[in-house]
């Protein structure tokens, strides 16, 4: 009974949605006022038809009804509660579901938080978002039905794939998710301006807040994917450019430079088309990034959706909604009148600079990512693009976006000067300048110029904060004062750019990494990194779906002799998909991770893999920073997310921040 | 500045951030592309020793032996296409725990000069009926295996040279 109303709940929100993408535009065209202000209800109706659905989903996982395929094949009655909840996403259908009900909450927040749009522009953004969903939801109940029945139900489900059975993964699906489908908000205005024939500052101010949080989100996201394949897969890398990673990294980096050119748009007025195109691209990527992915054109390690049957329907409906917006875009946006004009040395000339190379960058992973299944297609030969390739492109384009960052803050808007803005930065400079010395004189060129610029994106970002708070320079008082005043969007920005100087430190000492590969009996010890691993013991753990082997180690400094750290890494077999799965035993102090991964077990020893990383936290530690930089930058832009009259209220006590 | 200056300053920048990326892509393509290559490929086409490519095929049955090199683990195994074609390969580190004789296998690496093949990596896959795409489309072409009509065939069937590749 429960999956019924939950499938009859999918169509029903489908038909809203159809009516939701009619009207609304239609009403909007026209001026009629009723059916502009029907918008909102409508898009919150949808949103409560899909999330009705979802916790019917839901409830048949709790509830274990193995009459439903989808809960059939991907839970048990053994496996335990939080995996039945989160193994409705964990598998094709589900996560479309889920993909669909965020969609649909983009626009319940749109009909919600945006009482202060124009009630045109607000009608036509909702009926966009409309439009989009109902073409998902009807590919969902064609092609890929959650409440598909089977009769007689099997006495016990196939349970959750062990791999994902982890609280890591549980999160990364819904927060991954709410990053892609965040970027459809960005994408609805500029198809909607994109109709109305008008984009200004106020275009930037509504699409920036909607386009950082979903930044935020999808920087989440991917760290969240890095670090549980980092933990759980026991490979000991962080980032393979597995296609469906680089996928999420396509959106990431469109979106970083929509974040950016919004910003010209909102305080400068230019940039104006290229913005609009940019969110356009940003969506597409998205959406090619969660469904290319599952169409079974990309194979990756993430092969538990691969289904080429409906690989037709997602084709078509990607082309519809990319080919089409692309189209509207070269019909319409010749009537977006240009304005703005800047000096190429100036706060706008770096951000443009900025989305030169992220975007120079995106398309190089792009084809490095899409050129293996198109020789594949053309030529029947099969080739794979790796790491060598993207260390060899990525690395020489991201090294002149590290060292802009630093610089474009402090530049003025509209003509600014290098020298004043250098001279500001000079301890920031010098102290990466050492730090990349003494680097370069014991690990190497590359290393050394990593640890150079991340130094450089911390310090200078500090340093744009000591510019503004004219630290040093007038009494103390008057300093704190002044940093008082910021607004939160300066700090957001520059600790976002500090999170990114982290993250790139984090990578440079992964790159550094040492590990070996040893077989080992209990009492036997081996010596790596400075550590002295000694195997203790081996013994049996019993789980609840699941038998485990566990090792006991026991590491210590290899100079002092002190413990350092008791390790226990473990193997997990699961009967019921007779899969083995790896718990890898990671201990960090913060500047390094001893990380073991234990393997098979041969004539009274244990192979076991042992990695000494140096600052691998770091890595997600930086992205967690950026991201909160991202939510203090937008708990700024919150009271005046599209409130004008509001605007003019604290306009009247007089400006007391200078501007950015 | 006037906007005719702006844009001529806002296209040699896009030409150049493209421009270098174009370059270095083509650069990578040239010297960073791994191409898949079945057994029967690797004894015609004899990849340079040294250049990495991606060996794909079933382990030949009867041919995986476990070694010990100084306290480091490794295996040999065969890697074959089902037409009588084995390469030897020899790998230094922990094989994936759903790595099997009679398995479909890809594995990354390259030739050494004494024609064995040297893997740097074996690629795991998630679950154990799993067949890596890239084989199963080789397996195809090779009318091997129809995946429409049921599982692979048994390991026996990859037989052919197994044992006598075991024996030497």
């Amino acid at each position: 009974m429960i999956p019924e109303l939950g499938h009859f709940a999918i169509a029903l929100a489908c038909v809203i949605a159809a009516a939701q993408a009619v009207l609304s535009i239609w009403g909007a065209h026209r001026g009629d006022a009723r059916l502009i202000a029907a918008a909102p209800a409508l898009a919150l109706g949808q949103f409560i038809a899909v999330g009705l659905s979802f916790l019917a989903l839901v409830w048949s996982g709790v509830v274990s009804d193995f009459s439903v395929m989808n809960v059939a094949e991907y839970s048990s009655a053994l496996t335990p509660l939080l995996y039945k909840i989160t193994g409705t996403w964990g598998n094709h259908e589900g996560s479309i579901l889920l993909w669909c009900l965020i969609l649909s909450l983009c626009g319940a927040t749109i009909a919600v938080f945006g009482r202060g749009l124009p009630s045109a522009l607000r009608a036509r953004v909702i009926g966009v978002l409309g439009a989009v969903s109902c073409g998902f939801l009807l590919f969902t109940l064609t092609a890929s039905d959650p409440f598909n029945r089977i009769w007689p139900p099997p006495p016990d489900g196939q349970g959750v794939n062990p791999l994902l059975q982890d609280p890591g993964l549980a999160f990364h699906p819904p927060i991954l998710y709410a990053g892609y489908v965040g970027f459809s908000i960005a994408f609805a205005f500029a198809v909607a301006s994109l109709i109305e024939g008008r984009v200004d500052a106020a275009w930037g101010r509504w699409v920036r807040p909607w386009t950082l949080a979903a930044w935020c989100f999808l920087t989440c996201g991917i760290a969240l994917g890095s670090w549980w394949s980092y933990y759980e897969l026991g490979w000991g890398g962080y980032w393979f450019w597995d296609p469906v990673e680089n996928a999420s990294l396509l959106p990431w980096l469109t979106g970083t430079a929509l974040l950016h050119s919004a910003i010209v748009v909102e305080k400068r007025e230019a940039l104006k088309i290229w913005s609009v195109l940019l969110a356009i691209i940003t969506f597409s990527l998205s959406l090619s990034g969660t469904f290319l992915v599952r169409s079974g054109l990309l194979n990756s390690v993430h092969a538990f959706a691969n289904d080429p049957t409906r690989g037709i329907f997602i084709l078509a409906l990607l082309g519809i909604v990319i080919g089409g917006s692309l189209l509207l875009f070269a019909l319409r946006a010749p009537v977006l009148v240009p304005a703005g004009i800047f000096a190429p040395i100036s706060r706008e000339g770096a951000l443009v600079l900025n989305n030169i190379l992220l975007c120079a960058i995106a398309a190089v992973v792009l084809v490095g990512t899409m050129y293996p299944p198109f020789v594949q297609l053309l030529f029947g030969q099969q080739i794979s693009v790796g790491k060598p390739f993207f260390d060899s492109t990525v690395i020489p384009l991201a090294a002149p976006v590290m060292a802009a960052m630093g610089l474009g803050p402090v530049l003025s808007w509209k003509r600014a000067a290098l020298a004043p803005a250098l001279i500001r930065l000079w301890w920031a400079a010098l102290a990466a300048l050492v730090v990349g010395l003494i680097a370069a004189h014991g690990l190497g060129a590359i290393p050394a110029l990593g640890f150079g610029f991340a130094l450089w994106m911390v310090l200078s970002a500090a340093a744009e904060l000591v510019e503004r708070g004219r630290l040093f320079r007038v009494p103390l008082s008057v300093s704190w004062a002044r940093l008082r005043q910021l607004p939160r969007a300066s700090y957001g920005a520059a600790i976002g750019h500090a999170g990114l100087g982290v993250t790139v430190a984090g990578m440079v000492g992964m790159s550094l990494a040492v590990h070996s590969i040893q077989l080992v009996k209990p009492g036997q010890t081996v010596a790596l990194g400075g550590y002295r691993w000694m195997l203790v013991s081996l013994h049996d753990q019993p789980g609840p779906n699941w038998m485990g082997r566990v090792a006991t180690l026991q590491v210590n400094d290899a100079a002092s002799g002190r413990l350092v750290a008791i390790m226990h890494p473990g193997k997990r077999s699961f009967p019921l998909q007779q899969t083995t799965t790896t718990d890898v035993s990671i201990k960090t102090n913060g500047l390094r991770d001893l990380y073991v991964a234990m393997g098979d077990e041969r004539g009274g020893g244990v192979v076991l893999r042992l990695h000494v990383n140096p600052l691998a936290p770091w890595i997600w530690f930086g992205a967690l920073i950026m991201a909160i930089g991202g939510w203090l930058s937008l708990s700024d832009r919150r009271l005046r997310i599209g409130a004008p009259l509001r605007r003019v209220a604290t306009a009247r006590r007089g400006p007391v921040v200078p501007a950015e | 500045m006037t906007r005719k200056r702006r844009r001529l300053w806002v296209l040699v920048a896009c030409g150049l951030g493209f421009g270098s990326a174009t370059a270095l892509t083509l650069s990578a393509f040239t010297s960073d592309i791994v191409f898949f290559m079945l057994p029967g490929d690797v004894l015609t086409k004899h990849p340079a020793p040294g250049r990495a490519f991606r060996l794909g095929g079933m382990v030949a049955e009867g041919t995986l032996k476990q070694t010990m090199v100084d306290g480091a683990p490794g295996a040999v195994f065969g890697v074959t296409d089902g037409h009588g074609h084995v390469v030897p390969a020899e790998y230094q580190g922990v094989l994936p725990d759903l790595f099997r004789e009679g398995q479909g296998v890809v594995a990354m690496g390259a030739m050494t000069p004494d024609g064995d093949f040297r893997a740097t990596e074996v690629l795991a896959k998630h679950s154990a009926d799993y067949m890596p795409p890239e084989v199963e489309a080789a397996l195809k072409k090779n009318h091997m295996w129809n995946p429409a009509t049921g599982a692979p065939p048994p390991a026996a069937a990859w037989n052919g040279t197994g044992a006598k590749l075991a024996g030497g």
